[in-house]
């Protein structure tokens, strides 16, 4: 039988669609996907992403053990709570995984994706040989995100103990307070907070934030935000097989300093050396139609590449996709839709945020 | 409103179809499609006049998450569509019996709605 979280019940008295996600029984939506999807870019909406993995690291190795493990450099993370955004890569430069790490007070807090949890445990448990640390997995926290431009107001007016730490929270910053954890993240392009409770306690803030006019949403409405926001989705438009370079993660990359030895550095310096094939842009299909992942994308002179992710915009209403395409494309490119050859627009990501479009 | 209408004859495509007794039938998708597909973003409908068989492709409906081919319930030839319906796609989540009709047929032989499923015996294979 799936999983479930602590939020279970709370989903299906909202009238929650279930279905299984990475053996989790999650909700797509509770209604519309649509209407969810602009209730975050307007108001305010939150997920329960308590299926997501939250691994803490401690020991006096835990930077040293991180700077191997990962391709960015928590060396970057100079004050309690920064968080940084990273792949933990293979030998052979390929995302295992990406994750947001936490620099805690003499410790971190990561967390992966549930798809992959079994695999990044056994990668990360394996690479601790030698580093004096340990990984202490979290799963009696629950996981709300609250996302959209009254998202952080709500929360601070329904936990009022907390608004003074929320207040201090800076853009990718996260601080503990009595058992909880709030951190200034998330998936969607919009302000908001990414908050870990104690799962005994999770249903009864769920409850205060509907309450106070919070719009559940599910896993559909998370796809279309994060799409809009040109962030990418493990298994969609990076995996085992992909290098950051060529799915727009060069940006966390950390080549300085030169000595810092990650898992991964040799195969990426190979391949910059030897030049990055692809890239990854977006696509914007103004006619009719849905650009869907796997679809084939054709560059007229130059080569084909592939849709990642695709899927219909509801701020932009029309498709958008994030796609992995030849290096030298440039503004225009024509997807296969069913058979048929569309043309597109090539813009760079992201399409949308803070509920404004991105591009002209 | 009833999930799946008692006055309605369904096929295991998802299709319902309404006798209109003049000759002709009304088709359109099922609550449980539109159920299935989520939010419905576009629909392509087929060209007045077109000659169809049972079975085959001929009308597209898309939503966020996928596409989806709707096919001619029995053979027969179209007679009109809902352009309407191209304008307001999602109709087809909130009316999917009534203004979200995707096109009529004009059919020569009536017997074979006999063989189409009725409303109990299409609920039973949404179960």
């Amino acid at each position: 039988m799936a999983k479930r979280t602590a939020l279970y019940a709370k989903h299906l008295e909202a009238n929650g669609k279930m279905v299984d996600f990475g053996g989790w029984d999650m909700p797509v939506n509770y209604g519309s996907q649509i209407q969810e999807h602009n209730a975050v870019r307007t108001k305010a909406g939150m997920f329960d992403v308590s299926h997501m993995t939250i691994v803490d690291i401690r020991g006096q190795d835990a930077k040293d053990y991180l700077q191997k493990l990962l391709a960015n450099d928590v060396d970057k993370l100079k004050d309690t709570g920064k968080a940084l955004y990273s792949g933990m890569l293979n030998q052979s430069g390929g995302v295992i995984d990406d994750l947001i790490v936490y620099r805690m007070d003499g410790w971190y807090r990561t967390v992966v994706n549930c798809a992959t949890r079994e695999k990044d445990l056994e990668w990360m448990t394996a690479h601790a040989k030698g580093f004096d640390i340990s990984l202490t997995e979290r799963p009696e926290l629950a996981m709300i995100a609250v996302q959209g431009p009254q998202a952080i107001d709500i929360v601070k007016q329904v936990k009022p103990q907390a608004a003074d730490l929320i207040s201090g929270l800076k853009i990718f910053m996260g601080q503990p307070q009595s058992g909880w954890f709030f951190a200034r993240t998330g998936y969607t392009g919009e302000d908001g907070l990414e908050i870990m409770i104690p799962e005994e306690e999770a249903a009864a803030f769920w409850q205060t934030l509907i309450d106070a006019g919070v719009q559940p949403a599910g896993l559909g409405a998370r796809d279309t935000l994060r799409l809009e926001a040109g962030m990418n989705l493990y298994g969609n438009d990076m995996d085992e097989n992909t290098s950051p370079l060529v799915a727009g993660m060069g940006w966390t990359i950390a080549w300085k300093p030169e000595e810092r030895d990650f898992i991964g550095r040799e195969a990426l310096e190979e391949e910059k050396a030897s030049g990055v094939a692809m890239k990854q842009v977006g696509l914007v299909l103004e006619g009719r139609g849905v650009m869907r992942s796997h679809q084939k994308v054709v560059v007229e002179g130059v080569g084909e590449g592939e849709v990642t992710s695709g899927t219909f915009s509801p701020t932009l209403q029309c498709s958008i996709a994030m796609a992995r395409v030849p290096a030298d494309t440039g503004d225009t490119a024509q997807v296969d839709l069913r058979g048929k050859l569309t043309d597109v627009r090539v813009i760079r990501l992201p399409f949308v945020r803070n509920g404004q479009k991105q591009f002209d | 409103m009833s999930n799946t209408p008692e006055d309605l004859k369904y096929v295991s495509s998802h299709e319902w179809i309404r006798d209109d007794g003049d000759g002709t039938v009304t088709v359109g998708i099922t609550h449980f499609a539109q159920e299935q597909l989520g939010d419905v973003v576009f629909v392509e409908l087929p060209e007045v006049g077109t000659e169809v068989e049972a079975e085959q492709e001929i009308a597209v409906v898309e939503s966020v998450k996928a596409a989806s081919d709707i096919y001619a319930p029995i053979p027969g030839r179209i007679v009109a569509i809902n352009e309407e319906l191209v304008d307001a796609p999602e109709t087809v989540n909130s009316d999917p019996y009534g203004e979200a009709w995707f096109f009529k047929m004009e059919i020569s032989d009536s017997s074979v709605l006999d063989d189409l499923m009725d409303a109990e015996a299409y609920a039973a294979i949404c179960e």
